[in-house]
């Protein structure tokens, strides 16, 4: 069996980012697997700009943000298997993967980078009344036919949640001539970034319902129209409400989900408020030796925080696997040297908070949380707690659970931590 | 002329906040709604010269992928987006093409290219042409 001292599942723009960051590390053993023909993840479908703006101070397209992070992984000659599908990892670290030149493998790891995204809730998870016509698409599915494929997926076009993905494509439809009838969203709000709300749906005139939803789609071998429903205050359908709209084309922008049945076939605990890995400030999992970052861990709304983060795990994974190589054969973990890890915990108005456990912090000199509110807030305020008492505070104008949040905890607030919980919690702020 | 009174929505920063510009004409705007500085600008821009970044694809022969994502290099006025659109839809390239290569110089003249946002190299489709699909 072959060995590697890091194998990265998923060749987006996270686990490019952990695996250019762990050879930086002094990890020279690297395996890089992707299932696709070519690297780059979604961001090569995603060709809208809007990317980069933190990271490199421009406003790149997904196609050249992806092609900066190709051209460094091919730099550093970092080996690839590309077209290439891993089926399970074990909690030994073992990789089995299959390809059509090489059929079904095993490699063991020292450590693995889990980076496989995530992917989008379809009709089935949202469970959509109705028949069961063509022309029921989700809109990742519909930006590749359109943006890689170059097929046209419909023409009169009814949207159905305003996640980002939704709302670029109802720019991108009218753009290629297709007509945009609406955009619902089932919650008094929309879920994508504002900037996303009025560059694509305020420029071309497209309809925003709020607090609308779809009850049914009708027709038999195409879609030929969908009834909508005002809902109430708890998001549900009020009954009466319904009005038939006419279009050949239902899209869906109603979530994405962490893929994660890698990282269950390894014992990897997951996250309930984040359908993703449990991670600690390294982003390690809770199985010893395995990482994980990107949207695999929670969905980010910026990929210039994806890179971020896989920043952190590739360093990490370096770390576990340079550090173990030190000690010797017996396997010394990080956590061995450090003490029992803190919990993070989401709490009054939090949907979830990332890491969820943090462990030693020598040397570190701050810690940045990624976190989303559960509602809009106005004038508010983010508060760490750590027993009752208040360690940090941070004022917002605004936040909205369609944007992450960062909250950084310099070493002077981190050195407070002692074996209590961290809560952190969102506040309004009167006046 | 009739006056001017539009609601934008800044998206300068993700405060987002709900700006009124109004006016007898565009000498004498008021701006209001705006927490800072920089959201009066981009409204102000936004009443006399709005423009946006144009992204779409062209087709693409001899390359393993049917279309060439493409962007302009600037800016273009808003109202030439839809007749750029017609000139980019009816551009074929030749792969290979490199990131930045310039698919069509002065777009409409309006100053911008239409410059290629990735790389792509010559060759077959997977599963060769038998497979079918647009043109």
């Amino acid at each position: 069996m072959n060995r590697f001292d890091i194998v990265v599942i998923g060749g987006g723009p996270a686990g490019m980012a952990a695996a250019v960051a762990a050879r930086e590390a002094g990890a020279e053993d690297i395996l890089l697997i992707e299932r696709d023909r070519e690297l780059g993840g979604i961001l090569q479908q995603c060709i809208h700009n809007g990317f980069g703006l933190h990271r490199f101070k421009e406003d790149l397209t997904g196609p050249e943000f992806a092609e900066r992070y190709i051209r460094r992984v091919e730099e550093l000659d970092i080996p690839r298997k590309l077209d290439t599908t891993v089926l399970e990892i074990t909690e030994d670290r073992e990789v089995l993967y299959i390809n059509a030149e090489e059929g079904v493998r095993t490699v063991s790891a020292g450590a693995i980078i889990l980076a496989m995204g995530c992917r989008e809730r379809s009709r089935g998870a949202i469970n959509i009344p109705g028949s069961r016509p063509a022309g029921v698409f989700t809109a990742g599915t519909a930006q590749r036919l359109i943006n890689i494929e170059g097929y046209m997926v419909g023409r009169r076009i009814m949207m159905l949640g305003t996640g980002d993905i939704g709302l670029i494509m109802a720019r991108r439809l009218t753009l290629e001539g297709a007509k945009v009838i609406a955009v619902l969203a089932r919650k008094p709000y929309p879920g994508g970034l504002t900037r996303n709300v009025v560059q694509c749906l305020y420029d071309y005139d497209i309809p925003l319902l709020l607090r609308h939803t779809i009850v049914e789609i009708l027709g038999k071998d195409r879609v030929r129209g969908v009834l909508v429903a005002e809902t109430d205050e708890n998001s549900r359908p009020i009954s009466g409400s319904e009005e038939l709209y006419e279009c050949d084309t239902v899209i869906l922008s109603v979530g994405l989900i962490p893929e994660n049945e890698l990282s269950l076939s390894a014992g990897v605990k997951l996250d309930s408020h984040t359908g993703g890995p449990i991670v600690d400030e390294s982003r390690q999992t809770s199985v010893a030796g395995i990482y994980a970052c990107g949207n695999v861990v929670h969905v980010h709304d910026l990929v210039d925080y994806v890179v971020e983060e896989s920043e952190i795990a590739g360093k990490g994974a370096a770390g576990f696997v340079l550090g173990s190589v030190a000690v010797g054969t017996e396997k010394m973990r990080p956590e061995d040297r450090k003490g029992a890890p803190v919990h993070l915990l989401p709490g009054e108005g939090l949907k979830y908070v990332v890491p969820q456990r943090v462990r030693g912090i020598d040397g570190e000199d701050s810690l940045d949380l990624y976190l989303r509110v559960n509602r809009v807030y106005g004038k508010s305020s983010l508060e760490v707690k750590l027993g009752g008492e208040i360690i940090k505070r941070v004022k917002r104008l605004r936040m909205s659970p369609g944007e992450m949040e960062r909250l950084r905890l310099n070493k002077g607030v981190m050195e407070k931590i002692n074996g209590s919980d961290l809560i952190v919690e969102a506040a309004e702020v009167n006046g | 002329m009739s006056g001017i009174d539009r609601e934008i929505v800044c998206i300068v920063c993700p405060t987002g906040c709900r700006i009124r510009v109004s006016g007898a004409d565009r000498q004498q705007l008021t701006v209001r709604g705006n927490e800072c500085k920089r959201g009066e600008e981009y409204a102000l821009k936004e009443i006399s010269d709005p423009r946006r970044t144009l992204i779409t694809t062209v087709r693409i022969d001899h390359a393993p992928l049917r279309r060439l994502p493409v962007r302009t290099n600037r800016e273009i006025p808003k109202q030439s987006i839809f007749p750029c659109m017609e000139v980019i839809n009816r551009v074929r390239v030749e792969a290979p093409v490199e990131i930045g290569q310039v698919i069509i110089p002065n777009v409409l003249g309006t100053g911008a290219d239409v410059v290629a946002t990735r790389s792509m190299g010559r060759g077959a489709r997977p599963g060769g042409p038998a497979q079918g699909g647009p043109p």
